[in-house]
């Protein structure tokens, strides 16, 4: 079947098969490999994206559900050689080690703050956990996004 | 894991849906969030060969005042729940249950008619609606009908809906709260629960209801009779099992978790403020 979807801002459009899992249309059809897969099993959070702006997990979704929808990965964050604040807060504080869970984290961070701009570290914490770091770079991760969301106070002060 | 292959129809309105229902039978299955479903179609532990997509009906998707209760369009995802105002003031269980189903991006794509009509015995949302004594309404080819939440659940993944119907709509009385409760007792985060307890107290009577206790979401009868009778938490606590059977496996032995109902009974209990 035929989906047109507008991925980080740009319009595509692919023929996918209707069991085509979202994370399978974006990494293979159109190379964004960012995005990865860790448990395949909606556990572990690596594969979060952005469905019209919230979180959710890629290898729990179809292709064609995102049909006329718009999707952001990670790929989409940075304003060219501008990194997102969430990921400099990342590289600045060290919020990574091998980074495979890193894109998700990310991508769960930035919704996470949208819905709740001023999170306690508790928040963070629990906001957070539907994605694993098997590098258990927890400590830092959660540093990184309480940084980003001191930072954007400040910012909006 | 790829699912098998299916046709994927995405339903536009009611009507399409029921439609699409009639025409393809027993084939097919509903798609709302995929949140339960996708994941047992990946394992093939499901391979429905046409599958409905109704995830886009955001005509029931909607948390309205209907006087005496509140209804809730089955497509209504489980974070319009969690921070729905209307809820945290006349449903708070409610709302406080689905702000704890899994984890943010589950909650942003999972819906309630998805979690009811699953009807997993592990589930947040039956308990909740159980013991607040809910209804919920299904939509066929000759029209709506209304099901009592205590009616609705029949067996291990089953409920009272026939295959060409619908589940459009929840409601949930308006209770006056005195006093509510959700244990979920689970041992890692974003979890189902090993065991869990719905309680509201209001309008003068206690609703109690089990998660994974047996092969159906459960109303503990026997402990909402002893409260009635005048039982304190600890005494009515102590029936927690009447009327279960719970199962062992790799998270916990039967005998576990009938221990873990006595006590997170008794805590509910007391925490919805009863002596
Ligand atoms: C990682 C993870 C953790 C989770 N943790 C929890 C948890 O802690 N607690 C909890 O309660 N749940 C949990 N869930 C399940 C989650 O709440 C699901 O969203 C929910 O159970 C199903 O809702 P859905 O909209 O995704 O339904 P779907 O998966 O789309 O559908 C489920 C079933 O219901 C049927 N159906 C759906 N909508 C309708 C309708 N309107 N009328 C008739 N039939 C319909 C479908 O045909 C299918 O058989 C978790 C899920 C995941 C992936
Ligand atoms: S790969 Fe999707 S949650 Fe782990
Ligand atoms: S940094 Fe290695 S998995 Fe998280």
């Amino acid at each position: 079947m035929q989906i047109t979807v507008t991925v980080n801002g740009e319009q595509q459009s692919g023929d996918v098969e209707p069991r085509t899992l979202l994370v399978h249309f974006l990494r293979d059809e159109l190379g964004l490999t960012g995005t990865n897969v860790g448990c395949d099993t909606s556990s572990c959070g690596a594969c979060t994206i952005h469905v019209e702006g919230q979180s959710a997990k890629s290898c729990t979704m179809l292709a064609a559900q995102i049909d006329g929808l718009s999707v952001t990965t990670i790929e989409g964050l940075a304003d060219g050689d501008t990194l997102h604040p969430m990921q400099r807060c990342f590289q600045e504080n060290h919020g990574l080690q091998c980074g495979y869970c890193t894109p998700g984290m990310v991508m769960a961070a930035v919704s996470l703050l949208d819905e709740n701009p001023n999170p306690s570290e508790t928040d963070v914490r629990i906001g957070l956990e539907g994605n694993l770091c098997r590098c258990t770079g927890y400590h830092n991760i959660v540093k990184s996004v309480l940084a980003c969301a001191a930072e954007s106070h400040g910012a909006s002060k | 894991m790829i699912p098998a292959s299916f046709d994927y129809v995405r339903a536009d309105s009611v009507d399409a849906a029921l439609a699409a229902l009639a025409e393809h039978g027993d084939e097919a299955k509903l798609l709302a969030g995929g949140h339960s479903l996708l994941p047992l179609m990946k394992l093939r532990l499901a391979a429905p060969s046409v599958l409905v997509d109704v995830g886009r009906l955001d005509d029931l998707r909607y948390i309205n005042d209907a006087g005496d209760h509140i209804a809730i369009g089955a497509l209504t995802r489980h974070r319009d729940l969690e921070i729905s105002t209307m809820l945290a003031a006349d449903a708070p269980l409610l709302a406080h249950a689905a702000g704890h189903v899994g984890d943010p991006q589950v909650r942003h794509r999972g819906t309630i008619g998805g979690s009811l009509a699953h009807a997993d015995p592990a589930s947040d949302l039956p308990a909740v609606i159980l013991a607040m004594g809910g209804t919920l309404v299904a939509t066929g080819p000759n029209g709506s009908r209304e099901i009592a939440a205590s009616d609705f659940f029949t067996g291990f993944l089953e409920s009272a809906l026939a295959p060409d119907e619908l589940l459009t709509e929840v409601r949930v009385p308006k209770l006056d709260t005195q006093g509510w409760s959700f244990q979920k007792f689970n041992r890692r985060a974003q979890d189902w629960a090993i065991v869990g307890v719905a309680t509201v107290r209001a309008n003068g009577s206690t609703g109690v209801a089990l998660v994974n206790m047996g092969s159906t979401p459960l109303l503990a009868s026997a402990v909402m009779d002893a409260v009635k009778s005048g039982a304190n938490a600890a005494d009515a606590a102590a029936f927690a099992n009447e009327g279960t059977e719970a199962q062992s496996d790799i998270n916990a032995s039967s005998e576990y978790r009938e221990h873990l109902a006595r006590v997170l009974v008794r805590r509910s209990l007391e925490e919805s403020g009863l002596a």
